[in-house]
């Protein structure tokens, strides 16, 4: 089995939220990067498994610059047997699905996999792209995937309820909760990714078709009221009548 | 000009993400409206009363997203469309982003309020921050956050005319359905008001509480990730940085710490109630009301108060 992973960067979860550049740029200072947890914990790990159970290579792959490299190494040392980066400062999310397409495109991977979304950008648009770039299928928000042979049975998160799909041949899938557990790379796994190939490569001349003009950063909050609590009453006479809420 | 939405149906009405999504089409105010609903439909499915002029209906139902991304280009294509709208939730987010690349436009996903040209509005960071969008594109595709908008009635009545296309071969086969709650609640990305319960529960045996507060107010439930994790309750109840995104008009929070991860997911609801017997619950800050207290006394109060409205 050939699999590819989609593997991106993304702020630790605590990271204090700020922008530069005139607010039209994220401010990496001081921000320590983790692979996004969906393409970590659901994609990444069972593409590994599906690949210890029935043999084959996981290759992940990333649209970034050199600061990518530490989050790509942790995926080696998951269990990745190798990586490939695409150098570039994609600046939305159809650049990123072309350049990986463009890349994937005469390399025959059986199943591509990628989070659901990222939790910096949050578009869920990534692999749907790559699937209709490459005309592949696409199953979204998988939590679970059995492969026989050609022959793909997945269950996937639909509005209101769980699908049950099967699908023939190669396609694209986004993962989500359920898919695996996360797994902490030992130390065989952090000495191994040191040499586990990172292939860069030239990003081909894709232009974006949408540009942030500028990110802004919620109000604060007000204080909140507090309510006896034995008065709950109280809580239901201020939702109705101050907060109009019920 | 003209806006194209896509909708869904169910029972052949148009689904509250629906209306919502034509709601937002109309009051973007750049041209008629046309609504493409694929399946079922009875009569214009509702859609005349928020706005939709006219309804184009793919009466067969499909379910592969590759073929509606293509019956969403005919359409398009047929009433020239210059802005595509659909809802944001699981179809949507799987569909929108084919159609995009296909007719190779512009995408804008998670759009929270209406637009200023073609400049789009969106949640990034997982809510902790947004981010106004430029379309560089003469046309775009948005998807609407759900419950970021509301429905909007508009009197009117919808022509209905039945279309057709080439949308190729179905490559996913949907082999069945099951649905997530047979309680009949509105799903929670959906959902207006949402209770939603943490570690403070002690157990999963003890979220009748959180039920029946719920039910008394017409809500869905939700819970913190830990709880999801440890198997207390389903894990697409789980709210948060990697969970759902919701934005509800009322999101009680019962017996959940409000840890930054859990806040990233929810700190865009309107009103925000926190029950929790830590005072220094770092949840309050976030809130609106506050009742420190526990839970297992609070909560069938509550109910008890809700009830008596
Ligand atoms: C990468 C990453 C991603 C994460 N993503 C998410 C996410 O998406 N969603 C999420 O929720 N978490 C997420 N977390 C976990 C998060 O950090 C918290 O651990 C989690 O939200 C805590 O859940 P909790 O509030 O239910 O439990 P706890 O933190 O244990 O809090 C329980 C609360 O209940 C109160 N309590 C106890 N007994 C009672 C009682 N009888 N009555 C009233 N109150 C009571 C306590 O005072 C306490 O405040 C993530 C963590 C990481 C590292």
């Amino acid at each position: 089995m050939k699999l590819l992973v989609c593997i991106s960067k993304a702020p630790d979860t605590t990271s204090r939220i700020a922008f530069t550049d005139g607010d039209k740029r994220f401010d990496e200072s001081g921000v320590q990067f983790i692979v996004n947890p969906y393409d970590e914990w659901y994609a990444l790990v069972r593409a590994i498994e599906l690949v210890e159970a029935q043999g084959g290579s996981v290759t992940t792959i990333t649209v970034g610059d050199a600061t990518c490299d530490p989050i790509i190494r942790k995926a080696l040392a998951i269990g990745a047997s190798d990586a490939v980066r695409i150098d570039a400062n994609p600046t939305d999310s159809s650049q990123v699905a072309r350049l990986i397409s463009n890349y994937a495109n005469d390399k025959s991977y059986d199943i591509i996999f990628a989070g659901k979304e990222t939790i910096n950008h949050n578009s869920s648009a990534v692999p749907a792209m790559i699937a209709e770039c490459m005309d592949l299928p696409y199953v979204a928000l998988a939590t679970s995937i059995d492969v026989d042979g050609d022959l793909s049975t997945l269950n996937c998160e639909s509005t209101g309820g769980t699908n049950n799909v099967s699908v023939k041949g190669s396609f694209v899938l986004s993962a989500t909760k359920g898919m695996a557990e996360q797994r902490i790379p030992n130390m065989r796994g952090i000495m191994s990714a040191r040499t586990k190939p990172l292939t860069v490569v030239e990003a081909s001349g894709v232009t974006a078709t949408t540009e942030v003009s500028k990110f802004t950063l919620p109000p604060a909050k007000g204080d909140c009221v507090m309510v006896d609590a034995d008065n709950a009453a109280e809580l239901v006479r201020l939702l109705r009548e101050e907060a109009k809420i019920i | 000009m003209s806006v194209l939405v896509y909708i869904q149906t169910q029972e052949g009405k148009a689904t509250k993400a629906g209306l919502e999504v034509a709601s937002f089409a109309k009051n973007m105010n750049v041209g008629d409206v046309t609504a493409l609903v694929p399946g079922t439909l009875s009569g214009d499915g509702g859609l005349g009363s928020v706005g939709v002029s006219k309804v184009l209906h793919f009466s067969e139902g499909v379910t592969d997203n590759s073929q509606l991304s293509k019956l969403t280009q005919a359409a398009a294509q047929s009433v020239d469309a210059s802005t595509i709208v659909f809802s944001g939730n699981n179809d949507g987010n799987s569909i929108a982003p084919r159609v995009a690349i296909a007719m190779n436009v512009g995408y804008v996903s998670g759009v929270t309020c209406l637009p200023e040209g073609k400049t789009f509005t969106r949640n990034v960071f997982s809510g902790k921050a947004t981010a106004a969008v430029n379309v560089m594109s003469d046309v775009c595709v948005i998807s609407i956050t759900p419950n970021s908008y509301g429905i909007k009635s508009d009197a009117g009545e919808a022509s209905v005319e039945t279309f057709s296309a080439d949308i190729g071969a179905q490559r996913v086969v949907l082999n069945g359905f099951t649905p997530t709650s047979n309680d009949g609640s509105v799903p929670l990305p959906e959902a207006e008001r949402v209770v939603s319960a943490g570690r403070g529960l002690k157990g999963p045996e003890n979220w009748g509480i959180v039920e029946d507060l719920a039910r008394a107010l017409g809500a869905t439930t939700a819970c913190s990730r830990p709880v999801g994790d440890m198997g207390w309750r389903p894990h697409h109840e789980h709210v948060g940085q990697t969970g759902l995104t919701i934005r509800p008009d009322l999101y009680i929070a019962c017996g959940i710490s409000g840890a930054i991860q859990h806040l990233a997911g929810v700190n865009q609801s309107k009103v925000i109630v926190v029950i929790n017997t830590d005072p220094e619950a770092p949840f309050f800050k976030a809130a609106d009301y506050g009742i420190v207290g526990d839970v297992f006394e609070v909560l069938p109060k509550l109910t008890e108060a809700i009830k008596e409205l």
